[in-house]
């Protein structure tokens, strides 16, 4: 897949504007893992937008990041850095295939409050 | 038959870049009734203008169709050309092929089929005009301004000083809005109460100026030049002739645990109170919902103590009914709710405050005596951190989308003023930008950076967490240094996003007034009418309009004042020409057309009627020309069609659906 | 029209002095882009535009119409969008029931600060008419070629 490809497929499956970014770091200033990353949240709009996806796949930040969506509910301009990061992870692993979890085990798993992507990234990065 | 000349306008290269004009003016050729047509760079300019002169004469013009630009921009220029040499004004019509073609649309084939039908439209209707006379209103030569801030008292000052009269009605118990509230300000660090409090002087004694405060405006009727407001002058229990300002009565109330408004609820006030010392009037007023006469019937302390005799429990809300012939809103802005910010943990702990309310803390007339001190313990603070932009520029649903315009400014004169007071305070600001246009505003934050050693970070925080040991552990992150903070502060202080003040919304409907998506008040025109609203006779002035700090909200405030001012010079305006009329053969009097007018424009009389040689006495629609604004609502409602809008027909409005569809 | 040609839809937008027509000219000069399929007619207030003028749009050949006034509460002349919101219920209703469809109609509130809303509502409505395709009904015979 081209790299520009790759850029646009993030934000398909992320669903966010990248654009809209004012580059306030709200992200990282509230991120958990924030010292564990090498990408930093706030930089990973600016990734996208210059395509390198590369980098964003290759980064320890891929598998860092907690999608505790802390940066999702606090961005001010409804970019949400956190399913940026998550969209990047699903190219990843769908050229890796398979998940870590079977769907059967996901019903009982289910619950109101869980944001559902939440639930997706669990499906394709945590071995039981 | 008409002679009608067509007009297409280049606007240099704004409509001639993706319409092909000239093709409009070759097609525009072959309309019926055109007998002239042309393009021209621009129209508007004396060149074009004398063009549609030169024009008018030689082919003996009686319609005109300008391409162009809206209508709102440049009708009224046209009119005036078109009268000028010598056709009525009400034989133009424009077609608008500038902010609704070549404006929005990049394919030039396609954009000048646009542009072809709407000039048809335009020459259909034009078509069918008929010329119009325009009539004459009288002017109340007295102005209103609502809110009693700086904005409305620089606004009324100035109406004063030409020698008109001008009502100020403020909601609150005194005029002086938010600028009395604070310390300082910037970028001179002037004392806010030293510059306004003479202003207010000023206003209260001005021969011209009337102020109602503790007054809301109820209801507005009329239009420029002539509207009828009625004033609500809340009860104010105290009669402010007799009362001595003498403020005895503040002291032996017994009702002492209100939470201040003035003081953004950090300190309380007595039930019989007035906002703060230097208020004008210097009549208190008495909280019902707080005082105890009031609430069990017991008490009755301020009465005794009064010696003026001042205190009335019987008093009862006055309505004034007044007129006037132009209103001005200046009714201002507050802070936005925290509510939706947990993050910042402003419901949480004392000492994370906004800025609002930093002004009171650092006033000497302020709640605490303008000590800097946390208000959960009262120690004085050593690690100070200010937060910007927070609730603006947010896009999300919790803030607001707009830069609020003077937090980077209070807060660099905030961080300064504290650095100065107490050196030994460190004081650090999250900031995304700092912005600072304005005279003498970039170098003030400057000194606060290289003077005053405030340390100022890129980046924002994004949590707030109260700890146990009474301290705030603020989380944040250098973007330059692309690392998360941790620190430790005593105090917070947000810097948050201003809205248009409750209300506003309200008045604006009154006066039909338009209003945003975020509550301020629509402008005329964003650039070149940015004091006038767009209905006649109402005047903006201050941050009801948009976000501006002092300097500009006081020029604005004498901008308005002079539009208000040229408006009240005359003695006449004419109005408006396109209003209804009833076509006497069809109409009935069934009286449906008054029903619907907002305005009571339309009455009933009985007319001798000749009938195609029938003649007989006939219930007729009268439409009171004076009264009517041409909405058009009766020429709906009618339901013999006999109701018509001169300037907009039926015919005229078919022949333009037909021009379109065809 | 051919079959391979592109459908390009009659829409006619009548649009009030205040509001909508401000909206309109925000859009222009905030260069937002909307097909060039929809015709502005202006109006004094959304309460003029008279059922009779729709009805006639259709009838000469339009595939959509749009009215747009003030949102409610803000109408110049108080109380004229409300009016023109029960007369359209009404006029929309009968419209269908004779075979003009919903989708073709619309009464959209849009202010002189709505310049991005004018656009998209009119790429929306654009969108709506393609996808119903050419007005059958109503239609007068005489008056296509």
């Amino acid at each position: 897949m081209s790299t520009q490809n790759k850029a646009k497929l993030v934000r398909e499956i992320s669903g966010t504007n990248p654009s809209k970014c004012m580059k306030c770091g709200k992200c990282s200033a509230t991120c958990p893992s924030f010292d564990e990353m090498d990408i930093k949240p706030h930089q990973f709009v600016s990734y996208v937008q210059k395509g390198d996806i590369e980098a964003l796949a290759n980064s320890k930040s891929l598998w860092k990041c907690l999608s505790c969506f802390a940066c999702v509910e606090r961005c001010p301009r409804d970019v949400q850095p956190g399913r940026i990061i998550d969209a990047a992870r699903q190219i990843v692993v769908r050229q890796r295939g398979g998940n870590y979890l079977t769907a059967d085990e996901i019903p009982a798993l289910l619950d109101e409050e869980l944001p559902q992507q939440l639930l997706v990234s669990a499906y394709r990065r945590y071995k039981r | 038959m008409q002679r009608i000349g067509v007009f297409v306008c280049h606007c240099g290269s704004n409509i001639a870049a993706t319409v092909d004009v000239h093709k409009v003016v070759e097609l525009a050729r072959l309309e019926p009734g055109v007998v002239h047509a042309e393009d021209y760079q621009y129209m508007c300019s004396e060149a074009g203008q004398a063009k549609i002169g030169a024009a008018i004469k030689e082919h003996q013009l009686t319609g005109l169709v300008v391409c162009s630009c809206s209508p709102r921009m440049h009708e009224a220029t046209f009119r005036k050309c078109a009268q000028k040499y010598g056709l009525n004004p009400y034989m133009v019509e424009i077609a608008n092929i500038r902010e609704h073609c070549s404006w929005i649309h990049k394919d030039m084939q396609e954009a000048t089929e646009k542009a072809v039908i709407l000039a048809r439209a335009a020459i259909a209707k034009v078509n069918l005009n008929t010329p119009l006379q325009a009539g004459e209103s009288r002017v109340t030569k007295r102005a209103l301004v609502i809110g009693g801030g700086i904005a409305g008292i620089q606004t009324a000052l100035d109406i004063a000083d030409a020698g008109y009269e001008v009502d100020i009605v403020e909601k609150t118990p005194s005029i002086g809005g938010r600028m009395s509230q604070l310390d300082k300000t910037f970028p001179t660090l002037d004392c806010s109460a030293c510059i306004l409090t003479p202003k207010m002087v000023d206003a209260a004694g001005h021969e011209k100026i009337k102020i109602y405060t503790y007054s809301e405006v109820e209801k507005v009727s009329g239009f420029v030049g002539d509207f009828t407001v009625d004033i609500r002058k809340k009860a104010r229990s105290v009669d402010a002739d007799k009362c001595t300002g003498c403020g005895v009565c503040q002291e032996k109330c017994p009702s002492k645990k209100t939470l201040s408004e003035f003081n953004r609820g950090l300190g309380t006030r007595s039930a019989i109170y007035t906002p703060f010392a230097q208020a004008i009037p210097n009549v208190p007023v008495i909280d019902r919902d707080a005082c105890i006469k009031f609430k069990t019937g017991k008490c009755g302390v301020c009465e005794k103590v009064c010696q003026a005799g001042a205190i009335n429990y019987a008093q009862q809300d006055e309505i004034i009914t007044e007129k006037y012939g132009a209103i001005v809103v200046a009714t201002g802005f507050d802070t936005i709710k925290l509510d939706k910010y947990d993050e910042y943990a402003y419901s949480q702990s004392k000492d994370v405050i906004t800025s609002l309310e930093l002004e009171r803390v650092m006033n000497a007339a302020g709640p605490t005596k303008g000590h800097l001190e946390r208000l959960s313990d009262g120690k004085a603070p050593k690690e100070i951190v200010f937060i910007q932009c927070v609730g603006s520029r947010c896009s999300d649903d919790r803030g607001k989308p707009y830069c609020s315009k003077i937090c980077c400014m209070y807060t660099a004169k905030h961080a300064m003023l504290i650095r100065d007071k107490y050196p030994d305070v460190n004081v650090t600001v999250f900031y995304i930008d700092v912005r600072t246009p304005g005279k003498n505003f970039d170098e003030f934050y400057r000194r606060a950076v290289e003077e005053y050693g405030v340390n100022y970070i890129k980046g924002q925080v994004g949590k707030v967490a109260p700890q146990p040991d009474g301290s705030l552990l603020v989380q944040g992150v250098d973007l330059l240094d692309n690392k998360q903070i941790k620190m430790k502060a005593d105090m917070v202080v947000l810097a948050t996003a201003i809205e248009p003040n409750q209300g506003v919304r309200n008045i604006a409907t009154m006066l039909t007034a338009s209003i945003d998506t975020n509550n301020f008040l629509t402008e005329a025109h964003p650039k070149l009418r940015p004091v006038e609203s767009p209905t006649a006779g109402v005047f903006l002035s201050g941050v009801c309009q948009g976000p501006k700090d002092i300097p500009e909200t006081v020029s604005q405030a004498g901008a308005a004042a002079v539009k208000v001012i040229g408006l009240l010079a005359k003695d006449k305006l004419t109005t408006n020409p396109c209003t209804a009329k009833a076509d006497e053969l069809l109409c009935n009097g069934c009286s449906n057309c008054a029903k619907v007018c907002p305005y009571g424009a339309i009455t009933y009389e009985t007319c001798l009627v000749n009938d195609h040689g029938i003649r007989e006495e006939r219930r007729i629609a009268k439409v009171n020309n004076a009264l009517c604004q041409g909405c058009g609502a009766c020429t709906v409602t009618c339901p013999s069609g006999a109701m018509d809008l001169q300037g907009f027909s039926n015919k005229q409005l078919l022949a333009e659906v037909d021009a379109i569809c065809r | 029209m051919s079959v391979n040609e592109e459908f390009r839809p009659k829409i006619v937008a009548f649009c009030c002095n205040w509001c909508s027509y401000a909206g309109a000219d925000l859009a222009g000069s905030s260069r937002l882009a909307y097909p060039a399929d929809v015709k502005i007619i202006r109006v004094p207030c959304s309460c003029r535009v008279n059922p009779m003028f729709i009805l006639r749009a259709f009838e000469k050949g339009a595939d959509g119409v749009i009215l747009c006034g003030c949102h409610p509460g803000d109408c110049h002349y108080s109380t004229g969008n409300y009016y023109a919101r029960r007369r359209m219920t009404l006029l929309f209703s009968m419209l269908d029931f004779m075979g003009v469809e919903n989708g073709r109609t619309r009464v959209e509130w849009v202010s002189a600060a709505e310049g991005v809303k004018f656009s998209t509502v009119m790429n929306d409505f654009v969108e709506k008419i393609r996808s119903l395709g050419e007005n059958v009904r109503l239609g007068d015979l005489r008056c296509k070629n």
